[in-house]
Parts: C-alpha cells; sequence; structure tokens
C-alpha cells in the first residue's frame, strides 16, 4: 500500500510539474501555432499523464485526458489548426485535470465530477472539420453490417486494401520524421534498414493477434504486404520498445468493446480521412486494429491506444521509471535533452533541504564559537585549522544555500496563463515579457511571492492595460505589454512588474479614498501624488469600477503589501499616467542566514537584520546636546537636515522609564542606528553598536510569538542567546509608523523632493583644516591604510587594493596630510574601468546640500556648505591632472 | 488495579512536584539566560542547550509562589513539547519516583493559591505529598 502511495504521490508531483509547463506551452502555442516541437511536447505530456493514470486505476482522469489527447493529434498531425477556441478548450482540460489530481491528493479520489461537458466541448473542438463527424457516425453501420456477414468482411477489408496502403504510407512519412530526430541511432530504426528481414518479422507480429480470430489472418497479411517497409519499420520501431505485443494484446481484449467510438476517433487522426473504412472494422474484427496500432506503433498506438494498453505501459513506467519515460519521449527531439535532464538531477523532499540548511545553521554557529575562541590563543595549529573550517562552512553555507535556489521562472511560470485568461476575459490583448527568469531566491521566499505577485499580474492587466480601442486612440500598440523583471541588487532581488498601461489615474485614487473615507477631504487636497499613490495600498482600496470576476473587490494591494512584508520585502509603486505603472518588490534571497549588526543596550547584546540598515551615527555629549531636539515631547535629530525620529531602544523594551528631555541631555554619548522601516526611516538609539556578523535566524518559541520588537532569536559566538529586533515591529511600536502611514507619507514626500535639487556630499578635510567636498555618488568605498602600506612606483603614491595597484592621489599636491600618525583615509573611486584613492587628512561628514539654493555646483569652486567655505573637486579632473 | 507511574520529581520552596518522566527530555544546571524584555514576568529568557534555543520558565511565577531570596542556582528541567523542549526553573531537582496509583487523589477543593487546573492531582506518600503537574497547561502561557 506504502509503494503505491508513493506512485501516486510522484505521479502528482510530476504530474504538476508538467501541468505548470502544459500551461506554458499552450499559450505559447497560441502565439506559433506551427511550433511542431512544442506541440509534440503537449502532447506528450498528456499522454504521459493519461497512461499513468490508467495504470494508478483513475478512469475520469484518465477519460479526460484522453479527449484531450484526440484533440491534440489532430493538432499534431496539422488536421487542425490551434485557434483561441481550442486552446481554451485545451486549458480547461487542464484545469480539470488539476482539479482531479487535487481531488486524489485530498482524498485520494477523483471526486464525483464527470466532466462531461468538457469532453462534450473538446469533442465538439475535434471534429471542427467535420472530417471526422462522418466518421464516427458511419461507424456503428459499419460495424453492425460487417459483424453480420464475414464475406462483407473480407470484401470490405479488400476494398481497403488500398487505403490502407495510403494509410501505412503517411504513417510511414510520420514514422520517418520521428526515426530522422536525434533519437535515431538509439532506436536503430532509420532508413537504412533493409525492408526484407524485417518484413518477415512482420509477418509474426501479424499473426499474433489473428490466432484469435482466424478470418483475420488473410486480411493481416494482405494489409501488410502492401507495406513491408512501413511495417517493418513500425516492427523495427518496436524491438526498441519493451512491451509492444503485451499492450496489444490487452487491448484487443478489451479496449475496442469498451470504447468503440475513441478507437475510431484515434485511428483517422492518424492518417487523415482515408483510414475510414478500415477503422470501422476495428470494434467488430479485433485483430485488424491491433495490426493497425501495431503498425504505428511507436509513433501513435502508444498514444492512441485507450484504457488498456495504457495501462500495461504505465506499468512499465512505474516499474522501470527512467526507460518508460524515454519511451515516451523519444518520439520527439527532446528526448535526449530530457534524458539528460533526468540522468544529472535528483528530486529532493524540502524538508529534507530544510533540515541539512538547519544543520548548516548549526555549523556555522560552532564555527563562530570556534573563531572566536581561536582569537584568545596563539595555537598556531589552533589558528590554522579554525580558518579552514572557516572557509569550508562559509563554502559549505553556500552550498546548501544554493540547494534551496530555485530560478524565478518557477513562480512566473504559470503568469503568462493568467495574463492571457484574464487578457481574454476582459478583450484586451497582452503580451507577457519576462527579463532575468534566471534569477535565483530561497525556495521558501518563492513560494511565499507567488501569490502577491499573481495578484499584482491581475490588476495590471485588469486595471493598468486599456481596451485595445482606448489604446490605439492614445497612439499606443492595440497589443498591450507586461513586463516582469527579476534582477539582484545588493543581496537583494528586485522584482519589477510593468506594464505600458494607463497608469494609475491619481484623481479616481484620490476620490475613492475620500468616498471610502480613507482620507479626509483635507488630506486630499493637500496629499502629493506619491502620497495619493500609497493609498492604493490600504485595505479596502479598489477603484475598480465595477467588482469583476478578477479584481475589484477591495482585497488586493494590501494583502499582497503585508505579503512581501511579511518575508521581509518591501514594494514600491511608480505610475506615471498614460505611460504605464511599474510595481518594484525587493525581497531578501534568503532568511535563514543573514547579516546583522549586533548592538548592546541594557546590558545585552540584539541583532539587527542588515537589510533594514542605512548608517550608523555617533553624537557625542555635545553634539548630542545641541543636535538632539524635541518635538511634541518625541526626540528628533537632524540628520543631514532632516528630522529622524528617535526612538530609545531600552525605552522601548521597557527596560527604564521614558528619560525625560533632561535625562535626553545628560547622555555620554548617543549612539544611532538608522533604520528602514517600510517607507521611513528613524534612528534607533543604543548603548553601543558592537559587530556585524552573520546570524542564523531562529524562530521564536511559543511564548514569545506575539511580542512585536522580536524577529527571531540567534546563538552568538560565544553560545549565548541574543534576540533579532524586529524592525518594523519597533517602528510601529515607538510610534513612528502608524496604521495609516500619516507621518510616513510626509517624510517620503520630503525625500522625494529632496532628491530632485539636492546631492549628497562627502565632506572631507584634505588635511590642512580647510573643506572639500566630493559627490558622494562617484564615491567608491572609503578605506584607511597605513603609512606603510603605501608604496612608491615613480613619483607616484600607490597602495595594493584589492589584487591591484591603486594610485593614491593627493589633494593639496603634495603627499597628502594625516599620514604621519599611522592610518591615513583614503576615498576610493573608481574611472577608466579601475579604482584610484584620493588621500584625504580627514573624513568630516556627509552633507545634502541644495544646489538650487547657491546656484550652480561647479567643481573647482568654493561653495559654502554647511556654513563653511567648501571646495568641490571633481575626481574625473583629478585623474586627469 | 494499582498501576506504577514514573515521576520526575523536583522542589519549588516547600511543595514537591512531579512531571510524567517520559515528558521529562533532561534536568540541567542553570544555564546562562538571554532575558526577553516585555515578554511575560513568567518568562525567565532563553538559553542555548545544544544550539538549540529554549525558552525556560519559572514554575514559581507559574504557579504563583512567592519569589525566593536564596541566590542557589536553580535547576532546568527540559520538558518535551510539540514545539520543542521548553524549560521549567525549579529550585532543586528530587528523584525519580515509583508511585502507586492507589495514593493518588485529585487536587483538593481547598487548594488555595494556586490554579487547580495546573496540578492535576497528588500523590500521598509517605512523607510528603507529591503534586502532578498538568504539564501542557503549565508550559502555556496565555498572552
Amino acid at each position: 500500500m506504502d509503494e503505491l502511495d508513493d506512485i501516486i504521490k510522484e505521479f502528482l508531483v510530476e504530474s504538476y510539474e508538467n501541468l505548470d509547463q502544459l500551461d506554458r506551452d499552450l499559450v505559447a502555442l497560441e502565439d506559433a501555432p506551427d511550433d511542431r516541437n512544442r506541440l509534440s511536447s503537449v502532447f506528450r505530456t498528456i499522454h504521459t499523464i493519461k497512461g499513468t493514470c490508467g495504470f494508478l486505476g483513475f478512469p475520469i482522469l484518465e477519460h479526460v485526458t484522453h479527449v484531450g489527447e484526440n484533440l491534440l493529434v489532430k493538432l499534431r498531425d496539422g488536421e487542425l489548426r490551434l485557434n483561441g477556441e481550442i486552446t481554451n478548450g485545451l486549458l480547461a482540460m487542464v484545469d480539470a485535470v488539476r482539479t482531479i489530481l487535487a481531488n486524489i491528493e485530498v482524498s485520494g479520489t477523483e471526486g464525483s465530477d464527470q466532466y462531461e461537458p468538457l469532453v462534450e466541448a473538446l469533442e465538439l473542438l475535434r471534429s471542427g472539420k467535420s472530417v471526422v463527424a462522418t466518421a464516427t457516425a458511419s461507424a456503428p453501420v459499419a460495424v453492425s453490417s460487417v459483424g453480420a456477414v464475414p464475406d462483407t468482411d473480407a470484401e470490405l477489408v479488400e476494398s481497403t486494401e488500398d487505403r490502407v496502403g495510403e494509410t501505412i504510407e503517411s504513417i510511414e512519412s510520420m514514422v520517418n520524421d520521428l526515426t530522422q530526430s536525434p533519437s535515431k541511432g538509439r532506436k536503430r530504426s532509420s532508413k537504412k534498414s533493409e525492408p526484407k528481414p524485417k518484413a518477415q518479422k512482420a509477418e509474426p507480429k501479424v499473426k499474433a493477434p489473428a490466432k484469435r480470430k482466424t478470418p483475420a489472418k488473410p486480411k493481416a497479411e494482405a494489409k501488410a504486404k502492401p507495406a513491408p517497409k512501413s511495417s517493418s519499420k513500425a516492427q523495427s520501431e518496436q524491438k526498441s520498445k519493451a512491451a509492444p505485443k503485451p499492450k496489444a494484446e490487452p487491448k484487443s481484449k478489451r479496449s475496442p468493446a469498451k470504447q468503440p467510438v475513441a478507437e475510431i476517433v484515434t485511428v483517422p487522426s492518424l492518417a487523415e480521412a482515408p483510414v475510414q473504412p478500415v477503422v470501422a472494422v476495428a470494434p467488430v474484427e479485433q485483430p485488424v486494429p491491433v495490426v493497425e496500432s501495431e503498425i504505428s506503433h511507436h509513433e501513435i498506438a502508444h498514444a492512441e491506444v485507450p484504457t488498456s494498453p495504457a495501462r500495461k505501459e504505465s506499468k512499465s513506467t512505474a516499474a522501470g521509471n527512467a526507460a518508460a519515460s524515454n519511451d515516451a519521449e523519444s518520439s520527439s527531439e527532446s528526448g535526449e535533452k530530457n534524458q539528460a535532464i533526468s540522468e544529472t538531477t535528483v528530486r529532493l523532499d524540502v524538508a529534507l533541504l530544510d533540515r541539512l540548511m538547519n544543520l548548516v545553521g548549526e555549523l556555522v554557529l560552532a564555527r563562530n564559537q570556534i573563531l572566536q575562541f581561536s582569537q584568545s590563543t596563539s595555537d598556531p595549529g589552533l589558528i590554522a585549522a579554525s580558518q579552514r573550517l572557516n572557509l569550508i562552512t562559509t563554502e559549505l553555507q553556500e552550498g546548501v544555500m544554493k540547494t534551496r535556489m530555485q530560478p524565478i521562472r518557477n513562480a512566473w511560470s504559470k503568469l503568462p496563463r493568467v495574463v492571457r485568461d484574464l487578457a481574454q476575459s476582459c478583450c484586451k490583448k497582452v503580451v507577457v515579457q519576462m527579463e532575468g527568469a534566471d534569477t535565483e531566491l530561497d525556495k521558501t521566499i518563492l513560494e511565499a511571492i507567488k501569490d502577491p505577485l499573481t495578484h499584482i499580474v491581475r490588476n495590471s492587466v485588469d486595471h493598468g492595460i486599456e481596451p485595445p480601442e482606448v489604446r490605439v486612440a492614445n497612439g499606443k500598440p492595440a497589443e498591450g505589454t507586461l513586463w516582469l523583471r527579476a534582477f539582484h541588487e545588493g543581496g537583494q532581488v528586485n522584482i519589477e512588474i510593468a506594464d505600458d498601461g494607463g497608469g494609475i489615474n491619481l484623481e479616481r485614487v484620490r476620490a475613492k479614498g475620500l468616498e471610502k473615507g480613507l482620507i479626509t477631504e483635507e488630506q486630499a487636497a493637500s496629499m502629493s501624488d506619491r502620497e495619493a499613490m500609497q493609498l492604493i495600498l490600504l485595505p479596502g482600496f479598489s477603484t475598480a469600477a465595477k467588482v469583476t470576476n478578477v479584481s475589484g473587490r477591495g482585497v488586493g494591494m494590501d494583502v499582497v503589501k503585508t505579503n512581501v512584508e511579511k518575508i521581509g520585502g518591501t514594494l514600491d509603486i511608480n505610475s506615471v499616467a498614460g505611460e504605464g505603472t511599474t510595481l518594484r518588490i525587493k525581497i531578501p534571497l534568503t532568511l535563514a542566514i543573514v547579516p546583522g549588526l549586533v548592538v548592546t543596550c541594557g546590558g545585552d547584546r540584539y541583532c539587527i537584520p542588515q537589510v533594514s540598515l542605512l548608517e550608523l551615527v555617533r553624537l557625542d555629549a555635545e553634539r548630542a546636546r545641541g543636535e538632539i531636539e524635541t518635538m511634541h515631547s518625541v526626540p528628533v535629530y537632524r540628520l543631514r537636515g532632516r528630522l529622524l525620529p528617535l526612538v530609545y531602544l531600552d525605552e522601548e523594551l521597557g527596560l527604564r522609564p521614558p528619560r525625560t528631555e533632561a535625562e535626553r541631555r545628560e547622555a555620554e554619548k548617543v549612539n544611532i542606528v538608522v533604520l528602514q522601516a517600510e517607507d521611513r526611516q528613524f534612528g534607533l538609539v543604543v548603548d553601543q553598536i558592537t559587530d556585524t556578523q552573520e546570524i542564523v535566524v531562529k524562530p521564536l518559541g511559543q511564548h514569545l510569538k506575539g511580542i512585536p520588537s522580536y524577529a527571531g532569536s540567534t546563538i552568538m559566538g560565544d553560545g549565548t542567546v541574543a534576540l533579532i529586533l524586529d524592525v518594523i515591529g519597533l517602528a510601529r511600536q515607538g510610534h513612528v509608523l502608524t496604521e495609516h502611514g500619516g507621518r510616513a507619507i510626509h517624510e517620503m514626500n520630503n525625500k522625494g523632493e529632496r532628491s530632485q535639487s539636492q546631492r549628497s556630499y562627502l565632506i572631507v578635510d584634505p588635511g590642512d583644516g580647510s573643506r572639500a567636498a566630493i559627490p558622494l555618488s562617484s564615491v567608491a568605498r572609503l578605506e584607511e591604510f597605513k603609512a606603510d602600506q603605501i608604496e612608491r612606483s615613480g613619483h607616484q603614491a600607490v597602495v595594493q587594493y584589492r589584487d591591484e595597484i591603486m594610485p593614491l592621489i593627493s589633494l593639496d599636491g603634495g603627499y597628502g596630510g594625516g599620514c604621519g600618525d599611522g592610518a591615513m583615509s583614503v576615498v576610493v573611486f573608481r574611472a577608466a574601468e579601475r579604482n584610484f584613492g584620493v588621500m584625504v587628512g580627514k573624513i568630516v561628514d556627509i552633507v545634502e546640500h541644495d544646489a538650487a539654493g547657491n546656484g550652480p555646483m561647479i567643481a573647482g569652486t568654493p561653495q559654502i556648505i554647511g556654513g563653511r567655505v567648501t571646495q568641490v573637486i571633481d575626481l574625473m579632473q583629478l585623474v586627469c591632472a | 488495579m494499582d498501576t506504577q507511574l514514573s515521576y520526575c520529581t523536583f522542589r519549588v520552596e516547600d511543595l514537591h512536584f512531579g512531571v510524567e518522566v517520559l515528558r521529562v527530555q533532561e534536568v540541567i544546571r542553570q544555564q546562562h539566560m538571554t532575558r526577553v524584555p516585555r515578554s511575560s514576568p513568567v518568562v525567565r529568557g532563553l538559553m542555548n542547550l545544544r544550539g538549540q534555543i529554549v525558552t525556560a520558565l519559572d514554575l514559581r511565577r507559574r504557579i504563583g509562589i512567592p519569589e525566593r531570596t536564596s541566590t542557589k542556582p536553580l535547576m532546568n528541567v527540559v520538558i518535551r513539547t510539540g514545539d520543542g523542549p521548553v524549560s521549567l526553573l525549579v529550585d532543586e531537582i528530587g528523584d525519580e519516583l515509583q508511585v502507586d496509583s492507589s495514593r493518588f487523589e485529585p487536587s483538593p477543593e481547598t487548594l488555595q493559591g494556586m490554579p487547580r487546573e495546573l496540578i492535576r492531582g497528588v500523590y500521598k506518600l509517605d512523607n510528603k505529598l507529591l503534586l502532578v503537574l498538568n504539564i501542557d497547561p503549565v508550559l502555556k502561557l496565555s498572552a
């Protein structure tokens, strides 16, 4: 029983994968209906499902796939051309299969739905060209007459002999097509094979079924003769197959009686109309169809044979999985490729990977402990060993992380289908373009973003992209485009979903916000565009004029936002009216091991995930007194001219009562960790900032789940436990973030304006007490070098930096100040594909400077920045000089 | 019918408690604990149990016994639960006792100062009473 369960489980997993592939293929096929490779891939997929479910005993599923398969045969053979209607039918079939599979997964049975309407629809589609309609109709007649008078039987067969010849020829040509595939050599069936010996072989084969019904014998032979070549070919094909005969036997026993119509249907599709009469015989003279199917065996029988052979076949699937699947797939070019993939990949249980991941997490912790221990020892052996351990652990960690990484394609794969269905239901035309589908991210994250992605895509198609008429009227191509982009950036994955639709109508958003009572009239009037945009993310907000079955129910973007934030991501909307909307999701690569900043507070250590970390500011007592101000009893710090609300960690954690203003002023020094929480920044005041470290995130136990301040816990290098702070939770708790984001919106608004007229400058002291400003955008890194690291090459001071020789440039023309005391600050920047270093005496600060207020910032001319005369330096000019 | 049951026993103040031995993963000395600000006072902290982070609950506070005055190190009774181990901090570990079910009695109505649902009942031993903890409710903190 267990074994069977395993087989079913495997069948389900495999089938789900196949179905996803099917969705993709069908949608792609709609654009290129003549792509034969894809058609055969679709065909194979359905066929595999059908075959296996026959074996496992799922008649409904088998019936549905069988009908779909019949339709596909006609498509593949070029009798029908794929159109929207047929695609719909096939997709509906895929959905039905999915439903049945889901039923099987849940209850072990197929469910009670018989899918009759679907089957009928598919049958109708298949007979779209009415060729087969007559065949099916005439079949029973032929059957009865033939059955009554044996002579007619013979006549009929004889009269159809010529046609059989044609049929066989056409089969032959198909077989040829097939054998020209790369799998040729492997299968020993090529054009070169001599017809004669094979013709001999063909006879026994024909006889085998004939034993059961003598009258069939001459017919069968007659049939075999006109086309020895083709039958021999089929024979040789068979030889490469494991079980042609067993397959034929059950068929002759059961299938004709069971499903005569299906039988008739399938064969004409093989060889077009002329086959009709032959087929008509099928239900009566069992051996004949057997011969028929044997001749065409490899190419079609595999696929056509209903019910019982399929059962046989899948038995072999179960028994020798690889062999059978090769079998099914070898009829196309992709067969070999697939085989190659199956040989180099292993299907693994995610639970096992999770376990491995946990163990690696433990190892990382142990490594951290050993490293810490080895720092306090002078034993060179231990130090060397621990360094090696360090390297290996890091590599192992990366390796195991990689096993959990999956290309985002897996999450995207169903989107084209979603878009297609949706576009069709709202009479729009949309193409999906994907970039960076190979971008990898952790499986858990991938799972978590699947639904939000679908939601966003639905929104884009439903609300974003306009109907074709509107688009054309606006001078856009009738077909809308939806872009899906993914790329890595700074340890995070960026996912963009962009459309070239109408953009977000902010007036409507405002009006809707008013109507729903989410904002007041004054707010609506004073609201900036960016603020209005954020309204979309509020719960219960939808601008859709009417509720459709796809969107407009008001549960949407807020759910998307919550889901994205749940996995530590952020969501950003950009929209230009009339040009389109871009949604950007930023999510961490992985959740299990993250870099974190270790701080202390009240004697305990806490970790802050580095993703939310923006910068660290330390104020000495004097500056703290002057620069920490109180606004409405809320402490704030002016960070480059902007007000940064401060949250004291010890107060937030309830370790001490809130400070009075006087107490705040008396602080010795203030360490501020500037953090990003959603769309707003705040400063977290801690006692001490210790270090950054890779931390292994462990979930909190049952007793601590409800506390918003913590995101998890971790074990530090010395073996003690430290809590990981939840930045967003802290921000909420400290009232920096409010539910409706009122303050957040203002803050962001300021930010938006700032970026237009202000630039950031790095203020340095060149060494002579004066001030110089370097545009921050051109600075790559800030480094410190010891005086003895600086070497000379000719007249040029250089330093070895990251395996290259970096020239050092001095600002004052001399050797540079500040190197006397051993360490020197160097501003590293890149120009002409290499690094340059500017020696400075001291890094002073980073300031925001409003260029607009001071006239244009011309490099080389002094400016007043932060109340002091400052020389603005153009780094490029320095390089040239 | 008399059946023998094994209990891991421990002491808090002058009370003797018992937990079915099968539920006890191990007994260890007091470890370094990281306090968790803003959590329930019953949560004494988090400790590292061979790479696993375990929440330590103060049994004394859980069942409402007044704070103790001694500074003697506490002991951890690590209990298996569906969500991983949880530790109970107790004053002292006693023996593993085999007790006779005939000596069992549901906790008396007059039991005061202690939530009755946390005590399943009492074994009348020769020289003392053994209070059997209803361990799952004990480990469950209602927010």
